[in-house]
């Protein structure tokens, strides 16, 4: 699984796209480690940019917030934007809403999170 | 197989009504009543009828006990939780004393909240009765004996008047019991549990409850979704939601409404039953997670046929 990257405003913003199920959950979770490995103090917080996300699945959930607890365990920052309508009801009717930092936008993201 | 009745549903730990539940299902009631006034009773049922089952009804709190309703003199039941006691006297009630009846008892696992109705299940004090527990632990039998020795209960298991048997089954393996195959699955619990997968000629049933599902165990999951394959009905441990069975509560044994969605969906069930609902629930949030469950099969369904959604309550009859 390719995650572009970008940064805006202090930022690393990682570009995920298509259906996390089951099956793409696992190179979802081999992508998102070298990304983790530097979601430490010193470095730029770790934005997930989920405008492309058509659909997550328990297993992509899980994958969010193994690196969740990862992220904070190092004392990096980590969190998540834009979940399209119907994935945003995926997050709320999980209850992943309560214990991941979502937030409706890059822009609104990016101002909380950025230097 | 024709139909399920619940007889108990709730996980861990049965529980009642507050005063203070009631009390608010009647200002439910009355608040949505508007001052309405109704002429007749069949215009009073009529208004009842418009109300949400959080207002009306409750989903009950025995714990676990599900029958399998066959027809014949042989009865099916999943677990012995204390919904095993309405059950016993619905039975009494029916074929009253004597008339010989078999019951043939499916048992998850060991913990006491799918052991603690056996006590109170009323035929098995009456000579005549046949009762045939099944199970895939090596201790059943010392448990069940273990419930109903002093100074744990006033009843000695000696005292039982019911011929009691105890059939050790072997996992993925169907024994075929008064006209259906039965299989059990080794599940994922402390202390290990087992689902039962029932099959008729026209009719399939899962009892799937006291399991966590390892999300990122492939090989389990299929083993899980060709155990759930093409079913009638999947009665599924929903007790927890996906966030807390991931995190607070991950190595508890129980899954979330979510995974029994994905599975069933994989699996091409018809329908799903919510089932050992987590005690600290009460009517309102129970319903609310029936809905948002349903919303998350309708979006989630894509091109397959729609997954009918329900959630199990004590008292709930469904006809397969």
């Amino acid at each position: 699984m390719h995650l572009p990257t970008r940064e805006q405003s202090g930022v690393l913003i990682v570009s995920v796209s298509g259906r996390i199920d089951h099956i793409a959950s696992e190179e979802f979770t081999k992508a998102l480690d070298p990304l983790l490995a530097n979601c430490v103090p010193g470095q730029p917080p770790l934005l997930l940019d989920f405008s492309g996300v058509e659909y997550i699945s328990s297993a992509g959930l899980r994958v969010l917030m193994i690196a969740s607890r990862r992220a904070k365990g190092q004392r990096g920052v980590f969190a998540i934007a834009a979940l399209q309508p119907l994935v945003q009801e995926v997050f709320a009717i999980s209850r992943f809403n309560l214990i991941m930092p979502c937030y409706v936008s890059l822009d609104a993201a990016c101002k909380v999170l950025g230097a | 197989m024709k139909k399920v009745c619940f007889w108990g549903t709730r996980g861990s730990l049965p529980v009642s009504l507050t005063a203070r539940d009631v009390r608010e299902k009647i200002i439910s009631a009355l608040t949505a009543a508007n001052g309405k006034s109704f002429k007749t009773p069949a215009a009073l049922n009529e208004f009842v009828a418009t109300l949400p089952f959080s207002t009306t009804g409750t989903f009950g709190g025995n714990s676990s006990c599900v029958e399998i309703i066959n027809g014949g003199a042989e009865h099916f039941i999943c677990d012995m939780g204390s919904g095993a006691r309405p059950l016993g006297q619905a039975k009494i009630a029916t074929y009253g004393v004597p008339n010989p009846q078999t019951y043939h008892i499916f048992i998850s696992h060991l913990h006491w909240d799918h052991l603690m109705g056996f006590p109170y299940f009323a035929p098995m004090y009456i000579p005549g009765n046949r009762i045939v527990i099944h199970g895939c632990h090596a201790r059943l039998e010392e448990a069940i004996r273990l419930q109903m020795r002093s100074p744990c209960f006033p009843v000695d298991y000696s005292q039982a008047g019911a011929r009691i048997e105890f059939d050790l089954m072997t996992p993925d393996k169907a024994h075929y019991i008064a006209g259906i195959n039965v299989t059990p699955k080794l599940q994922l619990h402390a202390g290990d549990s087992y689902g039962y997968r029932f099959e008729s000629i026209e009719r399939t049933v899962v009892y799937s409850t006291d399991c966590e599902h390892q999300l990122d165990d492939l090989v389990e999951r299929e083993a899980c979704v060709k155990f759930f394959a093409g079913a009638d009905l999947v009665i599924f441990d929903a007790m927890y939601s996906l966030a807390e069975a991931v995190s607070v509560k991950a190595d508890w044994g129980h899954s979330s409404n979510v995974v029994g969605v994905e599975l069933c969906q994989a699996a091409g069930a018809r329908r799903l039953a919510l089932f050992h609902h987590e005690p600290a629930h009460d009517d309102i949030q129970l319903n609310r997670l029936l809905a948002e469950t349903r919303r998350l099969e309708q979006i989630t369904r894509g091109d397959q046929p729609a997954l009918e959604v329900i959630s199990a309550y004590d008292g709930l009859t469904v006809t397969l």
